[in-house]
């Protein structure tokens, strides 16, 4: 095993680098994947589940529609049930702040050609009698759904193998370099045993750890860990199809076809990549209770059965940052998605193949140039403190505009 | 003040928490019963006229004296009955009670969670008039009811003969006792048992009552299946020269021994470690129970050991938890861990002597169901690893499946989990992984309101 | 979530149906409650597992397979005894005392 070729090395085993691995082999680049622990195994197979589309970015908003499309035919290209569902997604407004926001998000979608009605709080609570008094409106999306994030990174996984790709598990990548000629990485398994692969590209799929690799190359990207917190019941009778969405992420839910319903809710929490331990604190866990059962009464009788969390890599913008290094040709960036990883998926790794094997890409992908983090003056879209506890932003470094050395 | 936090009130729990109220720190003792006992020490409903003389024979002494010093203990310390634990995080315990939530902090953490049964998923383990071998004697120390009418007790532990002893001191009758280990298994182990002779020797008294009562008694035989429609009607199983053998009954007491609740150690930060000898994940600690920077673990949450041990752990962990915050302890701890010791070695020939038939779970029929929360069969799970390159690790297995998922979090499917993914690689010995634990530890309504007192 | 979710099949106490065996009475008052709407009674200090597998041959039906449930571990730590304690509240039958009066449902309203 050690010595290993290959035309394209990618770092990391979630769902990104997975489905770049797919979308290679479809092109018959030689490939391998390197996943430190296993396929889907940290944020991958953690997140909410929602494919969602509306109120997504307005930068994120083209290349989301053609992930979407792509996830419309997940099930076909993989040959298995990855539970994709569309549904659709309704967010909700609590207050006219709120509201106002609703009708901005829909004329933005609309312009993109995404369907989004809106409806008034009556409509609302007449076509989700379950909703509490809170809600002063919202606004449907149809096309939007969900998929089981626990079984698709291992079933895209399994996919580009049956295709060609060498997807190795329990190699971890610690240290990587380019010696003029070819990528150079120096791996270890658990058991200490010694792994190295070169490669001719190499793409840096490392989610939350994707810093650290960028540094290897003289780059920055300041990345900083945060989690989701998440919590399922028990199995209820079935009530709802879409995913409910409060508008400024502070509760979300939606129930699976087994009857369980998946809860998440804002702000993200601090986590520890370093040691990768994360946990939902219970204050977070009745916080989160608290809010649901304002918004959704009927639910007070249930029982919340588990939590959990994992470990995703944010920048302050909330964008990703995809395509080229500015360091060092061949080097390919796929990481920072910020929390919406999922959903883009598939338009990402369609987007790192094509300039991989072509040079260029009909992926609408310049928002998230890496050099966006060297020039001053990325205009801020989101509150900060509203998507995050203070804690993890008193961790977030400030981003370096320096150029890189190299 | 110091404060130290004591979860648990069985025979560990009450231990520590006696020694811990002679020092000068509070004591906040929390338990998810009523009353106190754990299981061990298990005490009747208030108002039932069950006679536990009769029913402890010669261990009512020590039940008695148990719960003089528990009535005791409860009046000096901050008692807190009928309330969970659910979350550890930030040197506080997390709590719910008659639907409200707070939390307490604290300086030092004594879990003292106990045990429940382990079990090896069979056909017809779910079927109503099947429970656990610790179910079959909670409900008749608590509610004084028997599980049926014609009991099977089988599995493997020396609770078997307990039990049915007391189902028949109750007025029960008992179809058979099924043990699957082989009586030579017993006399191998008896050096070990050696070690405590007096609960050696209760164990042999047991077996012969049941003798003299025409209980039959099966050693080495393996159960196959519990037979029934709306409920258990029989014990399928093979003798050990491997002839069928049909057991007509209406109920079954069925466990393989004990496995530690480890859940809250988990979430408190310690580092959880296989012993393979009891086959069960335990907390890594020290002789007295130091299982992390200010946790302590004593009784069967840390190390299956039994009622006796379980005090004897209780007194050292509290010891070590004030020695640490700089105050004395009225512990006697040379003379403790010299008996700890001795119960220790007795159990580690309890195991060999009752052992969990792990490699039993190659045999399982894929239609089995392993979990019984989400209804997932071994085939499930088998089908999972294979697509998983073979790999065992339950927790992705979990992930693929949502075996142990359910609302117990796996504390019944786990043990089987493990053997039915090592059977998959091809050895038992590879019977290691574990499930991980969420907070909540166990379900939690979601209308819980926080205590807005201070 | 399908399958079939009747009531469990209740008969007079001590008939071959009914899972447990009630060995030791209480001396307690007189409680009422109801099982699946038809009146049942139980003593103080009963757990609502008893007052119901003493007449009962099950307590719930799993909300996947449809099969016949009574508990398995009855000291709280398998959850397979969840009852609904009418409209709102819910809770493990074998820790939970009867109360007088209480509506004993074993299956769910649906929350809308």
């Amino acid at each position: 095993m050690s010595g290993t070729d290959a035309g394209v090395a990618i770092v990391g085993g979630g769902l990104v680098g997975c489905m770049i691995a797919y979308a290679l082999r479809q092109r018959r680049r030689s490939v391998i994947v390197l996943e430190r622990g296993h396929v889907g195994g940290e944020s991958s197979g953690v997140s909410f589940g929602s494919l969602r589309l509306q109120g997504q970015h307005e930068a994120e908003l083209p290349l989301a529609l053609r992930a979407q499309a792509l996830w419309e035919t997940i099930e076909a290209e993989t040959g298995e049930s990855v539970e994709f569902r569309r549904h659709g997604h309704v967010h909700l407004a609590l207050d006219a702040e709120q509201q106002a926001r609703l009708e901005r998000n829909a004329r933005n979608a609309r312009a993109h050609g995404l369907d989004v009605t809106l409806l008034d709080r009556d409509e609302a609570l007449g076509r989700w009698p379950f909703l509490g008094g809170q809600v002063v409106g919202a606004s449907f999306s149809t096309r939007d759904a969900v998929v089981n994030p626990r079984l698709v990174a291992p079933a895209v996984a399994r996919a580009a193998r049956r295709l060609g790709a060498t997807i190795q598990e329990g190699v971890e990548i610690i240290a990587a370099e380019h010696d003029g000629v070819r990528f150079r990485l120096h791996g270890r398994t658990a058991d200490g045993a010694v792994r190295s692969v070169t490669a001719e590209t190499l793409v840096n799929a490392a989610g939350a750890w994707a810093g650290t690799l960028a540094a290897w190359f003289g780059e920055t990207i300041p990345l900083f860990p945060a989690g989701p917190a998440e919590l399922v019941t028990e199995p209820i009778p079935a009530f709802v199809a879409p995913v409910m969405h409060v508008v400024d992420g502070s509760i979300l839910f939606r129930q699976t076809e087994r009857g369980n319903v998946v809860i998440g809710g804002h702000p993200r929490m601090r986590v520890d990549a370093a040691t990768r331990t994360a946990r939902v604190p219970p204050d977070k866990i009745l916080t989160n209770l608290a809010r649901l059962v304002a918004l959704v009464p009927r639910l007070r009788a249930h029982q919340v059965i588990r939590s959990w969390t994992g470990i995703e890599g944010y920048v302050e913008d909330m964008m990703p940052v995809l395509g080229p290094s500015i360091s060092t040709p061949g080097l390919f960036h796929a990481c920072a998605f910020s929390g919406h990883g999922l959903q883009l998926g598939p338009a990402a790794a369609a987007a790192i193949a094509e300039l991989i094997v072509e040079g260029t890409t009909t992926m609408p992908i310049a928002p998230f140039d890496i050099r966006r983090f060297y020039v001053s003056g990325q205009p801020r879209t989101l509150s900060l403190a509203e998507e995050f506890q203070p804690d993890v932003l008193a961790q977030a470094a400030p981003p370096s505009r320096a150029r890189p050395s190299s | 003040m110091t404060r130290v936090v004591v979860v648990g009130a069985g025979p560990a729990g009450i231990a520590a928490a006696d020694v811990l109220s002679r020092a000068a720190v509070e004591v906040t003792l929390i338990d998810e019963a009523e009353r106190p006992g754990g299981q061990y020490h298990r005490a009747p409903a208030s108002g039932l006229q069950l006679d536990m003389r009769r029913l402890l024979d010669a261990a009512h002494a020590s039940y008695a004296a148990f719960h003089a010093q528990a009535a005791s203990v409860c009046a000096r310390v901050d008692y807190r009955p009928a309330t969970l634990v659910w979350g550890v995080h930030g040197r506080a315990v997390h709590l719910a009670a008659r639907g409200f939530a707070q939390s307490v902090g604290y300086d030092a953490l004594v879990l003292a969670t106990g045990a429940t049964d382990r079990v090896m998923p069979l056909p017809g383990w779910t079927l109503p008039g099947v429970f656990t071998l610790g179910g079959a004697q909670a409900v008749l120390k608590d509610q004084g009811c028997l599980i049926g009418r014609r009991v099977v007790f089988c599995g493997s532990s020396p609770l078997l003969y307990l039990a049915a002893v007391q189902y028949l001191r109750a007025g029960g009758k008992v179809a058979a006792v099924i043990d699957t280990t082989r009586f030579a298994e017993k006399l191998r182990a008896l050096p070990d048992m050696l070690a405590a002779p007096g609960v050696l020797g209760q164990g042999l008294r047991h077996m012969a009552a049941l003798k003299r009562r025409g209980v039959p008694i099966l050693h080495g035989a393996t159960i196959d299946a519990f037979e029934g429609k709306a409920r258990v009607s029989a014990v399928r199983c093979t003798s050990p020269d491997s002839a069928p053998l049909r057991v007509a009954c209406d109920a079954v007491a069925y466990g393989h021994g004990l496995r530690p609740e480890t859940q809250l150690a988990e979430l408190a930060g310690c580092t959880l470690r296989f012993d393979p000898v009891q086959r069960v994940h335990v907390p890594e600690t020290d002789p007295d129970g130091r299982a992390g920077h200010a946790i302590y673990v004593a009784g069967d949450g840390g190390s299956i050991g039994g009622g006796q041990a379980a005090a004897v752990s209780g007194r050292l962990a509290a010891a070590a938890a004030l020695h640490d915050l700089g105050l004395a302890a009225d512990v006697d701890v040379a003379a403790s861990r010299a008996s700890l010791a001795r119960l220790r070695r007795f159990q580690k020939g309890v195991a060999a002597a009752f052992r969990w038939p792990g490699e039993r779970a190659a045999a399982l029929d894929d239609a089995v169901i392993l979990c019984r929360c989400e209804n997932v069969t071994v085939g499930e799970v088998r089908a999972a690893i294979a697509l998983q390159d073979g790999v065992a690790d339950v927790n992705r297995a979990k992930a693929a499946t949502r075996c142990g998922m359910g609302r117990c979090q796996g504390r019944f499917c786990g043990a089987g989990l493990a053997e039915v993914a090592a059977a998959c690689v091809g050895g038992h010995d590879h019977g290691r992984d574990r499930l991980r634990v969420q907070t909540p530890i166990k379900p939690l309504p979601m209308a819980l309101a926080g205590d807005l007192s201070p | 979530m399908t399958g079939p979710s009747g009531p469990p099949a209740a008969a007079p106490e001590g008939t071959p149906s009914a899972i447990l065996h009630r060995v030791a009475a209480f001396d307690t008052p007189l409680l009422r409650f109801t099982l699946d709407g038809r009146p049942m009674q139980a003593r103080q200090g009963e757990s609502v597992l008893a007052a119901i597998l003493c007449h009962a041959g099950h307590l719930r039906r799993h909300e996947c397979s449809g099969e016949p449930r009574a508990g398995f571990c009855l000291m709280g730590a398998c959850q397979d005894c969840w009852v609904w304690f009418g409209p709102g509240e819910r809770g493990r039958a074998c820790t939970t005392p009867v109360a007088d009066g209480m509506q004993v449902s074993t299956s769910p309203d649906p929350p809308a």
